[in-house]
């Protein structure tokens, strides 16, 4: 799968967001406490921007009116319909094996090293590389 | 057509309380003195106003009679097992204990002088919503009684029916294998209508569905089914047609909205599929009978209708109670199958 590198931590600090596109494709990175996402910033439901969504916790409830909290920011909610979206898997939460957005693979790895001059490689010169599918 | 349309399982017809002296017979003595110490004579809801014709179809006068309903109704349809559902005035009450008293006669009445009188009839159980602790004690005084096949409520009460003041109602219904069943119309505790009080009968008897929808939307969303993966609900008389348009805008909102409501763990449409029943008389049919087959499509499922004639109100004449255009083996399902899934106290009692 080709790989893009796609920016720098140093513009993707915690709690960041960023859209890029590679290939044609818009993609949405999120960055939560030091981890980095990257989802299709277009929801299936009618193309609303994610990358314009608020980033949720994940509400669940073995039985009425129990409710559980967990995962703070791990899930983005469309800015249009409210739906939401794991940023680990695309998946929507209201019905997730048919409902989901495009999730891609990211790593992040050292900085460029260069052609020639070695610098000293810093945690925000980091690239993060996303693998993007060809056409 | 005509095997076709007999031997089926009426789930909804209506024998009437002739008049409060009655009960009388079934009251304990304190009630019975309390009723004609007070000049009680009627409980009728004003629901069905006597002379309305939707009240009673003109060749059909024989609700309080059950010779005349076996003339009327069960034998012109070949009906091999009908349900009788008669809330009678008991949710409207605003006394709790009187309510439950009333409850209690209205069930004896109905076991003695219905259900010993003619095999073929089963009832709903009649509570007190008013005090659910009570309508807990009569659904395990009646359940012992085979014949007693579900737990009626009135749709419009002075709560949304799927607030937890309501639960152990559905845990005890749920325990005994009785679906609880709404009923159309309305206590009166609020305006029939959600844009308030309507001048007329006609109003108030199409404002029906949109009470029978907000109930489904509370049941759904509070979590009853949730809470009772085997309860059942029938709604009786409620129409059927307004339902696939209200479970796709309740599911499209569940879906940016399930946060609220996070044990709905799948659309509500599904939930409704599973857990939810609908008589088919009324209906509310397009005009074109060919149309029939798109709303079908549209529930989504065959095994959500269930036959029913709603005697004694007029919704239509003969024996033409099945919605025209329907196929053979879709009405078999309707008069017989579906009841006898939704009824598990019908299959043990009938064999």
């Amino acid at each position: 799968m080709p790989r893009h590198v796609v920016a720098t931590l140093r513009e993707l600090p915690p709690g960041g967001r960023k859209r890029v596109a590679v290939d044609g494709r818009d993609i949405v990175l999120f960055n939560v406490g030091g981890e980095v996402f990257a989802l299709a910033d277009r929801c299936p439901h009618q193309g609303g921007r994610l990358s314009e969504g608020r980033l949720v916790g994940l509400v669940e409830a073995a039985e009425p009116g129990r409710y559980t909290w967990s995962r703070g920011g791990e899930i983005v909610r469309c800015p249009w319909h409210g739906w939401e979206f794991d940023l680990r898997t695309g998946r929507s939460r209201c019905e997730p094996s048919r409902l989901r957005t495009r999730a891609y693979d990211v790593s992040i790895e050292p900085a460029d090293p260069g052609p020639v001059e070695t610098f000293a490689v810093t945690v925000e010169a980091r690239r993060i590389v996303v693998d993007v599918p060809g056409r | 057509m005509d095997d076709l349309r007999s031997g089926g399982i009426d789930c909804d017809i209506h024998p009437a309380v002739p008049a409060l002296a009655a009960l009388l017979p079934y009251l304990d003595a304190h009630w019975r003195e309390a009723v004609v110490q007070r000049g009680l004579d009627e409980l009728r809801t004003v629901d069905f106003p006597p002379s309305a014709p939707l009240s009673a179809r003109p060749d059909w006068h024989g609700a309080s009679s059950v010779a005349a309903v076996g003339a009327e109704v069960l034998d012109p349809f070949g009906t091999q097992i009908a349900i009788c559902n008669c809330l009678y005035g008991v949710p409207m009450l605003f006394t709790e204990d009187m309510a439950a008293a009333l409850a209690r006669a209205v069930n004896d009445w109905i076991a003695r002088e219905w259900l010993d009188q003619d095999p073929r009839l089963r009832a709903g159980i009649v509570v007190s919503p008013q005090n659910p602790e009570f309508a807990v004690d009569e659904i395990e005084r009646c359940a012992a009684d085979p014949r007693f096949v579900q737990v009626l409520l009135p749709v419009a009460d002075e709560l949304p029916p799927g607030r937890r003041a309501h639960w152990p109602i559905y845990a005890a219904a749920a325990r005994h294998r009785l679906p609880v069943a709404f009923h159309g119309g309305t206590t009166s505790k609020h305006a029939p209508s959600a844009v308030g009080w309507p001048s007329f009968v006609t109003e108030e008897y199409v404002g029906r569905a949109p009470a029978f929808q907000g109930a489904l939307t509370s049941l759904v969303c509070e979590g009853v089914f949730a809470r009772f993966p085997d309860l059942r609900v029938v709604l009786l008389g409620s129409g059927v047609t307004w339902l696939p348009a209200h479970l796709w805008r309740l599911t499209k909102f569940w879906r940016g909205l399930r946060m609220e409501v996070p044990w709905l763990d799948r659309p509500p449409a599904e939930i409704v599929r599973e857990h939810v029943r609908l008589t088919a008389q009324p209906f509310d049919l397009p005009a074109d009978p060919a149309q029939f087959g798109a709303i079908l499509d549209q529930l989504g499922s065959d095994a959500l209708l269930l036959f029913a004639t709603d005697y004694p109100h007029w919704h239509f004449d003969g024996t033409d109670a099945l919605p025209a255009g329907i196929a053979p083996a879709l009405a078999r399902r309707i008069m017989v199958d579906n009841p006898r899934a939704t009824y598990p106290r019908l299959t043990e009692t009938v064999s």
